[in-house]
């Protein structure tokens, strides 16, 4: 394996963005999210190791809590695992969408090709062995440049948040230049977590079953579910049509290297020239379909990205439900207590309890809905256009070529 | 330029295969397709003409003019081959895309073969080759079995097994021809190769434009539950485009696989014919060689009568070598002849292969 160090110069932007190979320049500020010069977060830098990854998280702050304006610390997956995981348990957060955990660095796949390619050294040419080495190579750092804008997006959503980005385990992840010595669950935690899925299924069937008083609640509710199911789907599509579109570019690739071969060994001057030219053509329609795909990723990327936030979004109505049953049940013990004259007092309190928590977990999910749907629009608009003005670019570049081959062609006789 | 000009001066016989029909039901029914001519020529007998010819007609004609021609050295363009899975569909008579396309593929590669066949010069002279395009109805071809898909490449192959097993090496006395044969293998090897590809190629665009139909719905769906209007719009317009997307997919995969594929799938079949005369020439070698053995020994019969003096057997030796003389004489005349014409074959094949290779590509850039 080889260690593959990439240099990211972030811009001021704080949104959901998707980095890419093109836009490294200023980006338009994002519509929903203000730049805010008091918290500004980014991975600045990045490195692969055997089978992990160590991300420079670089933070830029005026805020008071921290000892220094600017800092830098080395962050592992794991803990951003972490991280995510103390909001989500934290009581206190009920109430707000908390912003998805980024996926897991999964190499494995390039992996796997490298060896094989490493196995097959001997059977194939030298060309196609530097070819195919290539070819990975710029698989890998796709994956790696994908997983780097992963994690950032949720550092930067967490920054933007009002009140997550006060949170002190964010800023002890921030500031803590050690070793934040989370290790990663062990079997028995995993187990747990197991179940506690199931049980939080169960209950999420039992609490979507309660209709909502709240005509808004009950509005999102509904298009949320249907919303997640066709985000899921759509994403879904999407890969297999990128998948599919791959192996058409990596069969041009391949048939591109055949005709070059043709080419080379024939000695008659009409054929090879034509066979040089025609190879010429294959491997910049190869390099096209490529770049095609590429976008396509932003597509696929974007519905991934909203379904994973639908489901932040999905688990917040949950709570929500959760607490409405809660102090439901706390009035209907409550009334109890009073009829028998039992208890009143605790039943009173922990009644009040329920109703905060429920009212309050009310209040900032409604906003934390209303920005969700704001956040998406916007998201997609801007991949969407970023998308169309790409997949332009390409088919003109692609019709240009295709026409000066043909020039080529035909003067060629 | 030069060589369009040459090219066009000996063109002057344009053949058409048009409307495929079936013919008849059930199991026995076949299709019937138009050969249409159109020539200045003079040995034929009007401008234009039209005749009904099914596929057997066409395997049958491959026979006549290989027998003909092939031991001459001649390199005699091969059929389509059959495919029993093809016409099964089309005579049970399903009508759907899969058997359009066969009955397609099949067109088109019968009018490439007879349009190579009338441009080599030699075969054009051929009567049968006459009959075939004029003669309104013709005897049915029996005896194609052997002609079958399988059976052709089976032949081919062992052609070529034979030619890399001969143990008797053949006293090359000219280079060019071992040359040549190497060429033909490596380049046979790599077409081959690119054959698979493109098939591969094909089947990916085609499930492509699959998963694209698929995605289109999905974002269809995704833009009706959007409850934002203008992103919801911006949505179904995406499902439409990707829609075109994928028509424009399946288009892409058609002519992919008419033009590319089936030319390599011509041109291996083509190179093993091309093989073929160079065996015959291997044939017609060998031959001069054993006629110059039993020259050699009839000389050494002769030498032990005179030695063993024996004179009535003196006069049978004596005319056994005249014969054999005779015969050693004219296969060294025939080997001459049949390297040359293997040679000029050959460089005519690579000019047809230049011209033919080119069209579709132009084609498919269009």
């Amino acid at each position: 394996m080889w260690l593959t160090h990439v240099v990211l110069c972030q811009g001021l932007d704080d949104g959901p963005d998707f980095l890419s190979e093109e836009d490294r320049g200023p980006r338009a500020v994002n519509v929903d999210l203000q730049t805010d010069a008091t918290l500004q977060v980014d991975i600045s830098d990045a490195l692969s190791e055997r089978d992990k990854v160590k991300f420079t998280v670089h933070t830029k702050s005026t805020l008071p809590n921290f000892k220094q304006n600017e800092f830098s610390v080395v962050r592992q997956h794991e803990e951003f695992i972490w991280l995510h995981d103390s909001f989500v348990e934290n009581e206190e957060y009920a109430g707000y969408i908390i912003p998805p955990a980024p996926p897991r660095p999964d190499f494995d796949a390039s992996r796997e090709k490298l060896q094989k390619l490493g196995e097959g050294e001997g059977s194939m040419t030298k060309e196609e062995f530097t070819k195919m080495k290539q070819e990975l190579e710029a698989e890998y750092l796709a994956i790696f440049k994908k997983t780097v804008a992963m994690h950032e997006v949720f550092l930067c959503r967490v920054a933007a948040h009002p009140v997550l980005r006060k949170d002190l385990n964010f800023h002890v992840f921030l500031e803590y230049n050690q070793d934040l010595s989370v290790r990663g669950k062990n079997k028995r935690e995993k187990m747990e977590d197991f179940f506690k899925n199931v049980v939080k299924s169960a209950d999420g069937v039992l609490v979507a079953g309660v209709k909502d008083v709240d005509d808004f609640f009950e509005h999102e509710k509904t298009f949320l579910l249907e919303y997640h199911n066709r985000v899921k789907d759509a994403s879904a599509k999407s890969d297999r049509m990128i998948r599919s579109h791959k192996s058409a570019a990596d069969d041009i690739n391949r048939i591109a290297s055949t005709l070059y071969t043709l080419g080379t060994q024939d000695s008659t001057d009409v054929c090879k020239f034509f066979l040089k030219v025609s190879e010429l053509f294959e491997k910049t329609r190869k390099i096209e379909a490529r770049v095609a795909a590429d976008e396509d990723l932003k597509l696929a990327d974007l519905l991934k990205y909203y379904l994973r936030e639908s489901q932040a979004a999905k688990d917040l109505l949950y709570r929500r439900g959760r607490a409405l049953v809660d102090y439901e049940n706390a009035n209907k013990a409550l009334d109890r207590a009073r009829a028998k004259n039992k208890d009143v007092l605790q039943a009173e309190t922990s009644q009040q309890v329920c109703c905060q928590k429920f009212e309050k977990i009310s209040e900032s999910a409604k906003q934390e809905l209303i920005d969700f749907k704001t956040r998406r629009v916007a998201a997609f608009r801007k991949n969407l256009v970023e998308l169309a003005e790409l997949e332009l670019k390409h088919a003109k570049g692609n019709l240009q070529l295709l026409q000066s081959c043909l020039g080529v062609l035909k003067g060629d006789t | 330029m030069q060589l369009e000009e040459e090219v066009e001066d000996k063109f002057e016989l344009n053949i058409s295969i048009t409307n495929p029909e079936k013919v008849g039901d059930g199991m026995n029914a076949y299709m019937a397709y138009k050969v249409s001519t159109q020539t200045t020529l003079p040995m034929f007998r009007s401008k234009t003409f039209t005749v009904r010819r099914r596929f057997s007609d066409f395997l049958g004609l491959y026979e006549k003019l290989s027998d003909k021609h092939t031991p001459n050295g001649y390199i005699v363009p091969p059929p389509p081959e059959k495919s029993i899975m093809g016409m099964t569909k089309v005579k049970v008579g399903k009508e759907d895309n899969s058997s359009a396309e066969f009955v397609e593929r099949r067109r088109a590669a019968l009018e490439r073969y007879l349009q190579r066949v009338v441009f080599h010069p030699s075969l054009l002279q051929d009567p049968d080759v006459r009959e075939f395009l004029e003669r309104d109805d013709m005897p049915r071809a029996h005896n194609t079995q052997a002609l079958s898909g399988a059976g052709f490449l089976k032949m081919i192959n062992r052609a070529t097994d034979s030619l890399s097993k001969m143990t008797i090496k053949m006293n090359e006395s000219d280079v060019w021809f071992e040359e040549k044969l190497q060429e033909v293998e490596a380049e046979d090897q790599q077409l081959r190769k690119l054959h698979i590809m493109v098939d591969s190629l094909v089947g990916h665009r085609k499930e492509l434009s699959v998963n694209t139909g698929g995605f289109a719905k999905s974002v269809a769906m995704l833009g009706s539950s959007e409850d934002n209007t203008a992103l919801s719009r911006a949505l179904s317009q995406l499902a439409e485009v990707e829609d075109k997307m994928e028509q424009l997919h399946q288009e892409q995969a058609a002519s992919d696989s008419f033009c590319f594929a089936e030319l390599l799938a011509d041109y291996i079949r083509l190179l093993g014919s091309v093989r073929a005369s160079f065996d015959q020439r291997m044939k017609t070698w060998q031959r001069w060689q054993d006629a110059q053995n039993m020259l050699q020994k009839k000389r050494e019969t002769e030498a032990k009568l005179l030695w063993a003096n024996k004179p009535d057997k003196l006069q049978q030796a004596k005319d056994d070598i005249t014969e054999w003389e005779a015969k050693v004489t004219q296969y060294e005349r025939d080997f001459d002849r049949v390297s040359a014409t293997v040679r000029k074959e050959v460089l005519r094949f690579e000019l047809i292969k230049y011209w033919e290779a080119f069209l579709p590509e132009a084609k498919a850039i269009a």
